[in-house]
Formats: C-alpha cells, structure tokens, sequence
C-alpha cells in the first residue's frame, strides 16, 4: 500500500503479502463467488426448503390484511342485520390460524437458515484452518500471524453477518419483484411501463454503488488486518513495551491504524446509507409518477379507479423486497471483499506439498531393532538453497549414515539452521536433493516424515495448558505416565514436580509461568516422548543452566544411541558428545571428522574449541 | 432493559448526544412522512379522480413526490449521523481498551487468552457500536409510536385501546424472560468466539512447532471441537431467537384479531361506526413494525450488554502496577540499587523468592547465577517493576521503586531479555524504543558494542523493516539488537538476562570484551548461566531456592560453596561423581 511508504518507523520490506494488483480484480470475483458457491452446494436441498417456507411466510404474512377486509366486508353484514356472528367467528378462525401458520413457519425458517448459516461457517473455518496448516512456513514468516487471525476472525466474521442476516431473503425479493412486475404490466400495460421505468435508475444506483462499495470494502478488510497485527503483536511483546516505555508510541500507532479502520468504515457506510435509502428514494418517486399517470388515465376513463388503488398498493410491495435486496447487497458487498482475501488463501497452493503418492519408509531401521543401527540415513545431494535472493547453501554434498550423532558447527549465518530446516523440510531446496534412507523428502508423506524427523529449536514454544498437555504434544496417545517418564528421562522431573500443580500447573500463555530454561526443558520432554528416528536439535539447550544441561547431555546419550541425530550448537559441551563434527562456513562444509581428530588440527575446530575452553574458566 | 454495563458506556455516548436527537428525530419525522403519503393517494382519489378533472393532481402527486424525497432525505441523514456516532464510539472504545491493556502488568498478560482479549477489541466493540448506532435509536422510535398511537386510539374508541394496550402484557413477559436466557447465550457465544480467536493465535504463533512434530490434524481437531462448541452455542442462540421473534410476531396479529372480532361485534352492536372500526385497524397497522422489530432490536441489546460486560471485565482490572498518587519524578539516578527482604509468589501461591536482601553499589556489576528457575529472572524484574514484590521493597536510589513514577523508573534502566523482543519495524525503531532521541552515532556505537555490525549488510540498513512482519533475523542476531537496544540512551543501570546465550563462542568474547567498557559507571544486573560472562562482575549473588544463599567474587564462591560449584563447573564427570 502506498500510504506505508509514509511511516518511516516500518521500515523498509521486500514484499507487501496483501497487495492486489488492479488489472486482477475480476479474477478475485469470480474466485469468491465460486467458494461462495463451494460453501453452499452442499446445503442446496435445505436452501430450497428455506426459500419454500419463507415464501409461504410472506404469503401468510400478505393474508393478514385480506382477512381483515373480509372480516369487515362479509363478517359486519350480517351482524348489523341481527344474525348471529357465524361468518366473523369462522373469518376469526381463520385469522387465528394463519397466524399460527405464520409463528411456526416463521419459527421454522429462522432455525433452518441459522442453521445453514453456522454450518456453513464451521465449513469455512475448518477448512482455512487446515488450509493455513498445511501451508509452508515460508508462506507464514511472509504472511504473518496476525493477517492469519485476521482472515479466520475478522474475514470469516463478515460473512456470518452476510448469513445471519438471510441469505433467503434473496428468494423472495426476487420473486416478490418478478411477480409483482408481471402484474403490473398485466393489469395496464401502460401505468405498468411508467412504474418499470424507475428500474434501470436502480441499476443504475446499484451500479455505482458496487464500484465504491468493492474498493471500500476491499480497504476495510485490509485495515481491519492492520488493527489485529498491531494489536497481536504489540501486546505479545508488552514485556519490552514496558520495559522501554513504548506505550505512547504504540498509541499513536494503534490510533493510527484504528484511525484508519474507521475511515475506510465510514466510507463504506456512507455509501450504504446512499445506496440504501435512494433506492427506497427511487420507489417513492415511483409512487409519485404511477399517481400522477394512473390518476389522469383514470380522469380520461382509459383505468378503473380500482386499478389505480390496486397499483399503488402493489408498488409499495415492489419497492419493499428492494430494499431488503439493497441491505442484502450491501452486506454481500461486505462479505465479498472477505471472501476475496479467504479465497486467496485457499488458493495459495502450498509450497512445500506433500506428495499425491508417498513412498513409504522401510521399517527395518526403527530404533531398537537388533543389530542394525537405529535411526535413518540423511543425504543432501548437491543442494542449494536461497533466502530470497541471498544464496546460503551452494551445492552441499553430505551424507550421514544412520545411527551417527553429528554436530554442526560455525558462525551465525553459516547456515547451519539452514542444513536443519531442509533436513526437517520447513523448506524445499532450491537445487538438489534431501534424503531420507534415499528417499527424497519430498516423496514422503507429512506424517512419515514428522513421525521419523523430529526438530527441536531454542524458541521452545508452549501452548497454553498443563506442563503434561505440552509435553504430550510429542505424541498425542502417549499416557501421562509416559509423559513423566519422558520428563524424567531428561532430568526435568524436579522443577516440574515442585510447582504447585506439578505436572497439571498451567503453563500459561506461551509458558509465561515457567523460566526460559524450564521450557527449554519442557520442550526436550515432549521431543523426547516423540521418540523420532532423527533428532535436530538447533541450539535447542542454549538457555539451560550447566547443570540443566548436563543432565539433558547425559540423556542425550542414552537417547541417540541407537537414532541419527544432527546437533548445532554454540557451547561445544553439546558437541563432546557427537561423533562427527561438521564446521561450515559460508554454507560450505570445511571440516569433517571425529572431535579428537579435529582438536588435533590447527584448523576452524580447535580455533573454536580452544575459544570454548577459555570460556569455561 | 439492558444491564447496567451498556449504562457504563455513556462517556462514550456523551459527544455525540446532539447526533442522538438528531438521528431519533430524523428517524421519527421519517416514520411520520411514511404515513402522510396514503393520504395524499386518498386524497387523489376522493378529489380530482372523483371528480373526473385533472386539476389538481399534479399539484398532488407533486406532493407525494416531496413527502418521499424528504423520507429519503431523512432516512440518508439518519444513517449518515449514524454512521458518524457509532464509527466513532467504535474506534474511541477500542482505542482506550488498549491503552488500558498497554498499562496492564505482565502478569494480567499471562494469565488472559490472547483470542478473549482481541475478540473483545474487535467483535465486541461492533456489536456495541451496532446498538447504538442502529438499535437504541429505534427503540426510542418505537416506544413513542406506541405512545403516540395508543393516544390516537383512547381518543378514537378506549375499549378497543385498552385491549390493544393489553398486548403490551405479554409483550413485557416475553421480553424479561427472552432477556435473561439471550443474554447467557450471548455471553457464551462471545466467550466461545474467544477461545476459538485464542486457537488461530496459538497455531499461528506456534506454527513451527505444529510443523516440527507434524500435529496439523492434532492442532485442527482442536480449533474442530472448539468451532463445534461454537456452533452449538450460536445454534443454540438461534433457536432462542426463533422462539422469541416468531412469538412477538404473533403478538400484533392477535391483537387485530381481538380488535376484528370485538370491533365487528361493537359494530354490530352499534356502538362503533364501521368507518371507526377501519380507522382503528388503520391505527393498529401502523403498530406492526414498530412491535415487530422490537424482537431484534432487544436481541441486539443483549448482544451489546454481554458485550460491555466482556470490555468491562477488562476495564476493571486496575494494573496493578501504576503511578502511585503523588509518585516521584527520579530525574538524575546514582544508580544504588537496593533489595530489602524482597519476597514474591505467585498468584498460584507458588513462592519463587523470599527474604532476598542484596545491595548493589553505585558503577557495580553484580552477576546472578542460579539454577534453572531458582527465580533469577523474576528478580531482575522487580526492579524496573515489571512485577511487584509480594514483600519487602526495591529501593533506588533509596526511592521504593513503587513511589517513583513508572516513566522516569523505567528511563533509569535498560533491560535486555533473554528472549529478544524485536517489533515489526525499522531496526533504527527497534533500536531507538528505550532512547527516541538518540542520533545515528549513538546507534553506530551501541552497535558495534553489541556486536551487531551485520545491520550494515542488511538490504536497507537500519532501515530494513526486522520483526515477524519483516526480515527474519537468527535467534543471535536478534538478541544482539535487543542488546543494543538496551545499551542505547545509557541508562544508569542496566539489567542484561542472559542476553548472550544464543551467541557462539567467539561473538560473545567480542561482545564481553566491549561491554566492559560500557559498564563502567553503569550499575548493571547480569544473569548469568556461563563462567564465561562472570569476568564482567565485581561480585556474584549465588540464587538457591528462592534465597540469596551466597554474594561475593566468584573466585571465593567457588572455594567455598558447593552448590555454587555444581551449577557452573565445568566437567560433567564431576557431577555425576
């Protein structure tokens, strides 16, 4: 967005994820139209049965007055003739019965169309859900969280209202305004082509008010986006806010894109309350003319004066569904312009996909099966790989056998995280290939790939839920006393059986409750509950305390004994355990060998090994 | 009527009250247009087309075109106010929501869902400015049409108004009793609205996780149960509107049949005049709407009152930590630092320290060394009050850090966390958050103290947009900035937690090595979890379970404390021994 270049405090980025280039406009129509289209195919019958019941609503609504004209027409007669009241009671009877008629098809219309409505939501929230799982996480870090809540809250919010407010409605505007037409021009062709002459100024106002309206509403949905990012991310991060006393900033910010929200929400709202009443407008001009023309045709004996009173009242009756249609337009307006950025998402095929037929993984080399080393063979076959434009990894070639334990090691921005995100396929390489047990990653299903490879990263993230719950998350089925013995494994049994709860103590948001350290922990038992056959870890202890971090070497041991495991770390206490260190630099690998042998040379190794041993005094 | 939280809002409501009577007179005289028009057409046809002349109709039907346009006008100004009252207390509400959650204390943070908290500032808001922007006007419309009419009506034939007044009966009933139920229903939908917004966050958020373990059908099984629950209520919502609508439907088409049957029979009797009977029902057809809409207006009102309830919960919570009345502005610090029987818990009753006493001289640097969640964090924390202690007191400078004005409290000490918080924005606007004023040399400085020289390579420099919105920078890059950041503006004291750990080796020499330069005449509170950065103390406090078992160099603490031995030897033979 152009505005943006305005704030400085942003910064620069490479790429806005919500741009909407002008020449593909149509094309965003029509792809929301046909999810719309997607999301209520399957409630087709249930739409009809709708529409059936809120037709015979409105014709039970439309007898009311009738049966008031025939009460005092043919119910009063006989009364003031001295008769008893039989033909007022029956009238009555009558009347008391399409009311009821009226309540329960009412009632009847209200459940069904609700219910069409939530089903449907729960259709499209599901499906973005699993949608914007099945994403790559390149497309995340571009997208971000706070855009991704705002299309599964915000967007998917502006079409309930679309729904709540009847999508059957439609019907019988629709119909109302064909029948009413048809009689019109049947009874006088010519008052009927006067009152029909008012339509094309409703398309015409419809017209106008659907190119404003597209654009409105598109910014309202972008700014709305602008509100939720801000607001998420400013409020996750209030520790540093706080800190450096960054609330007033944030306000200004804040009040800025909220400022923004509520003008692109009043534009969009002033051209509803134009829409809105000119079309309403435009019926009374109607009525105006159709009294002026039908009055003096009636003058010059070309029309009944009955006709006339039948047409007046007629065309209150066309311009009402009108305006229902007006109100419904708008909101559909509304929805569209969500619909365009959820359809958007769903049409974002995910780059990192899983195969349509996976090969499978031979099971011979699970952990534990005899005399075969446990674990998987990784390969990378000259792989490339680039962030962007920046090339980390220029043609690797590396194969570890399985059952090795082996560390990487090199300065930030050698690339190891990168080796370790391919090797866990966050990312598909640019060039080459990634292989496990020399099947390329990208032939293997989601689950057989995160069920034999399993990374584990310093950010440590927990959900909100009991300590049990998140260590758990490494495999659902496991039972609570696997899930301790897993935290016992590790050495985290101590601090988690003293807090107050013990394994049941609430993490909190993001596991605010615990220290840095605690969830590192955390996040090492619920790996190690996965029990995958290759474990990364990138520098997945540098928040633990030594001994912490003895305890969880000491396990790691045990553990990638009979499983391939690939390390990066800063500390090379972590390293000691490996049997193979990889040194990389400018995503090359320029040392390969045992620890022993490489502290022997005078290369990167023993330059850092000697670096890491002076630290420790 | 709407519960007394929808009152609340009436600071919010109070500029704009000349927009209220506006938008309610437009509305009324509107509603009054809408019924002179079939006058003007009985008037057409008992006139001029009775006569058979022309004369006159246009005149008349130039009328009837004057009465709908000014409906029309009346109608666009409505919802044009409208928009204007309810757009702006929409974005007044929101605004001062968060700032009041900016002002809440870390702990307020923890504990509420992320997804209740944004569903309050979003969906919450709307439904509120829903009501007032569309719902309360009507319902003072309505109400003085009812007023107005059933005037009309005793004027006209008081049998028959008694009767029709009679309808409010059920009318009231029907309305308690929907209130009670809806309002419930409204709560958990709303309630529920927020933990599935709190689902999207958490798999937003945690993503690489998901992945890493391959829980996608986990995770969405998840936010599946939780949208079913949601359904549910939301069908469950719908069927109490049903309900209700369809009866209060019923109500003004009873009514006419009461009025059709005992009008007819009174008729009959000859106590009324046909032509009174029809102006009666006349009257009564004008009642349809008005009672009509009054179902969706009061589920509205519901809506909007469990709403404000939501916002309000949030408002109520005071921050716990704010200015006290009549705090001290600290505008020069020495930089004493000061811990008097400091205890804290949390609300869980979990204890994390107690009776930590711990003085820190003016330009000293005093490490923490501590087991893993021995509360090292927590304590550093106390001092630039992002906790409160649950007893004793922080001092600075001989000030209770509680009687010191948060602003200037916090101008005093830089912080760098372990885990690096960076925003979606400049580096030069990560960098300047503790320091605005600060000039590029300062930054360049901070940098190269910090390190952080790569923010020259960087595509824009310090321009280049960092954050989830923008680069993604290494887990030591980033704490790096947030390094540099804390050193920028040279606060008096600084309290640096573990901020190096997710350096290698060799930066973090280079970066100690720097830093002992910049902690000269600067009081700093290191956390520390290598021997490596104790170079950078003059004393350390060995934290044990809570207490402050131990201060003094590290040189003695490791002579002569074990347990200080244990957390930062370095072999691992000698603790399995």
């Amino acid at each position: 967005m152009s505005t943006e270049s305005l704030e400085a405090w942003r910064g620069i980025a490479a790429e806005e994820a919500d741009e909407v280039p002008a020449g593909v406009r149509s094309v965003l129509r029509g792809r929301s139209r046909s999810l719309l289209a997607s999301l209520l195919r399957p409630h087709r019958t249930p739409l009809i049965l709708g529409s059936v019941l809120v037709v015979l609503e409105t014709a039970a609504k439309l007898a009311v007055p009738f049966l008031v004209q025939r009460g005092i027409d043919e119910g009063i007669p006989p009364l003031l003739e001295g008769r008893p009241p039989t033909t007022l009671l029956a009238i009555i009877a009558v009347f008391l019965a399409v009311v009821l008629l009226r309540a329960l098809l009412e009632y009847l219309f209200l459940i069904l169309s609700g219910r069409i409505g939530q089903d449907v939501l729960f259709d499209l929230r599901s499906r973005l859900f699993d949608h914007f799982q099945r994403l790559s996480l390149a497309f995340h870090e571009r997208y971000t969280s706070g855009r991704v809540i705002s299309r599964l809250t915000s967007d998917v919010e502006a079409i309930s209202e679309l729904l709540s407010s009847g999508l059957l409605t439609v019907t019988t505007g629709v119909l109302s305004i064909v029948g009413i037409s048809a009689v019109l021009v049947i009874l006088d062709p010519v008052l009927g082509g006067v009152a029909l002459v008012m339509f094309p100024a409703v398309i015409a106002l419809t017209v106008w008010f659907r190119r404003r309206a597209d654009v409105a509403y598109r910014q309202t949905r972008e700014t709305v986006a602008l509100v939720i990012i801000h607001f998420v991310e400013s409020l996750g991060g209030i520790r540093a806010v706080q800190a450096f006393r960054r609330e007033a900033r944030n306000q200004d910010i804040f009040d800025d894109v909220n400022g923004r929200y509520a003008r692109t929400n009043l534009r969009a709202h002033r051209l509803a309350s134009v829409f809105g009443p000119g079309v309403s407008g435009i019926g009374r001009a109607a009525i105006a003319l159709v009294l002026a023309v039908g009055a003096l045709r009636v003058v010059d004996g070309a029309m009944t004066v009955g006709v006339l009173v039948a047409f007046l009242l007629y065309i209150r009756r066309f311009f009402e569904p009108m305006q229902d249609l007006s109100q419904f337009y708008n909101l559909f307006q509304a929805a569209v312009a969500a619909l365009e950025k959820l359809s958007g998402v769903l049409d974002e095929a995910p780059d990192v996909a899983e195969p349509d037929a996976p090969v499978a993984l031979a099971l011979a080399d699970q952990p534990g099966v005899d005399d075969h080393p446990g674990g998987h063979e990784i390969r990378f076959d000259h792989v490339r790989f680039a962030y962007r434009t920046t090339e980390v990894l220029h043609d690797l070639d590396l194969v570890i056998p399985a059952g090795q334990t082996v560390a990487l090691v090199g300065a930030t921005g050698a690339g190891k995280s990168t080796v370790a995100r391919l090797m866990a396929r966050f990312y598909d390489p640019a060039g080459g290939q990634v292989l496990l047990d020399g099947v390329d990653l990208r032939h293997l299903s989601d689950d057989a790939l995160r069920a034999s490879v399993v990374t584990l990263t310093q950010e440590s993230y927990l959900f909100s839920g009991s300590v049990a719950d998140n260590i758990l998350f490494g495999r659902p089925g496991a039972s609570r006393l696997e899930a301790e013995a897993a935290a016992r494994a590790i050495g985290a049994q101590h601090f988690i059986e003293s807090l107050p709860g013990g394994y049941d103590t609430q993490v909190r948001k993001r596991g605010g409750r615990l220290s840095a350290g605690q969830r590192q922990l955390v996040a090492f038992a619920r790996a190690f509950l996965a029990d995958p056959g290759v474990l990364v870890l990138d520098e997945a202890t540098s928040s633990l305390d030594i001994p912490s971090e003895r305890l969880v070497q000491r396990a790691l041991r045990v553990l990638l004994a009979d499983r391939t495991a690939v390390i990066i770390a800063h500390r090379l206490s972590t390293v000691e355990i490996a049997d193979r260190v990889l040194v990389m630099v400018d995503g090359r690998i320029v040392e390969d060998g045992a620890p022993s042998e490489l502290v022997g040379t005078q290369g990167h190794y023993h330059a850092l090994h000697q670096a890491w041993a002076d630290s420790l005094v | 009527m709407p519960s007394s939280s929808l009152w609340r809002l009436k600071p919010y409501l109070r500029p704009h009250y000349g927009r209220m009577a506006l938008m309610t007179a437009f509305a009324a005289a509107g509603l009054g247009t809408a019924t002179l028009v079939p006058l003007v057409t009985k008037a057409v046809i008992d006139g001029p087309v009775a006569r058979g002349e022309s004369d006159g109709i246009g005149v008349l039907a130039l009328a009837a075109l004057a009465l709908g346009m000014f409906e029309t006008v009346a109608a666009l100004t409505r919802r044009y106010i409208s928009g204007n009252l309810a757009i702006g207390l929409e974005t007044a509400l929101r605004s001062d929501l968060y700032a009041h959650l900016q002002r809440q204390p870390v702990s307020f943070h923890d504990r509420w869902q992320s997804g209740q908290l944004l569903s309050r500032a979003l969906t919450d808001v709307k439904v509120i400015r829903r009501f007032f922007g569309f719902g309360l006007v009507f319902l003072v419309v309505n109400l003085f049409t009812f007023a107005i009419v059933l005037v009309l009506m005793v004027r006209l034939e008081p049998t028959l108004a008694g009767l029709t007044a009679l309808s409010a009966v059920p009318l009231v009933l029907l309305s308690r009793r929907f209130e009670r139920e809806y309002l419930t229903i409204s709560r958990e939908v709303q309630d529920r609205d927020g933990d599935l917004a709190t689902l999207v966050e958490e798999a937003a958020a945690g993503i690489r996780v998901i992945k890493a373990f391959g829980r996608r059908r986990l995770v969405a099984g998840r936010f599946e149960d939780q949208a079913r629950l949601l359904r549910e209520s939301s069908l469950e919502q719908v069927r109490l509107r049903a309900r209700f609508w369809a009866l209060i439907d019923m109500i003004p088409n009873l009514t006419m049949a009461a009025v059709l049957l005992f009008g007819a029979l009174a008729v009959g009797r000859g106590d009324l005049s046909l032509g009174g009977l029809v102006a009666f029902v006349s009257l009564l057809v004008l009642l349809v709407w008005p009672i009509e809409s009054l179902g969706e207006i009061l589920a509205l009102a519901e809506e909007a009152s469990s709403a404000a309830d939501r916002i309000f919960e949030v408002f109520d919570t005071e921050p716990g930590i704010a200015d006290l009345p009549g705090a001290t502005t600290l505008g020069e610090s020495a930089g004493r630092i000061r811990f008097e029987s400091v205890g804290f818990a949390y609300g869980d009753g979990a204890s994390v320290l107690s009776g930590v006493d711990l003085d820190v001289a003016p330009g000293e640097t005093l490490a923490l060394v501590g087991m893993t969640g021995s509360g090292k964090t927590t304590l550093v924390s106390l001092l630039s009050r992002l906790h409160d202690v649950s007893a004793g007191k922080v001092t600075l400078d001989g000030h209770d850090v509680r009687d010191l004005t948060l602003a200037s409290l916090r101008s005093h000490v830089g912080v760098a966390f372990e885990e690096p918080i960076l925003f979606s924005s400049s580096v030069r606007e990560n960098l300047l958050l503790g320091a605005p004023d600060a000039g590029d040399d300062e930054i360049y400085a901070a940098l190269a103290t910090a390190q952080a020289d790569f923010v020259h390579d960087l595509p824009w420099a310090l321009d280049t947009r960092v954050g989830e919105q923008g680069l993604s920078l290494s887990g030591g890059q980033r704490q790096r900035l947030a390094l540099a950041r804390a050193l920028l503006g040279r606060p008096r004291v600084l309290v640096l937690d573990d901020p190096l750990s997710a350096l290698d080796v060799h930066t973090e020499a280079l970066v100690e090595e720097a830093l002992v330069r910049e902690l000269r005449g600067v009081t700093a509170l290191l956390v520390v979890h290598r021997p490596s950065t104790l170079d950078l103390a003059d004393r350390v406090a060995f934290l044990h379970e809570g207490r402050i078992a131990a201060v003094g160099t590290h040189a003695e603490l490791f002579e002569r404390v074990p347990a200080y031995r244990d957390v930062l030897a370095g072999d691992l033979e000698e603790l399995v021994s």
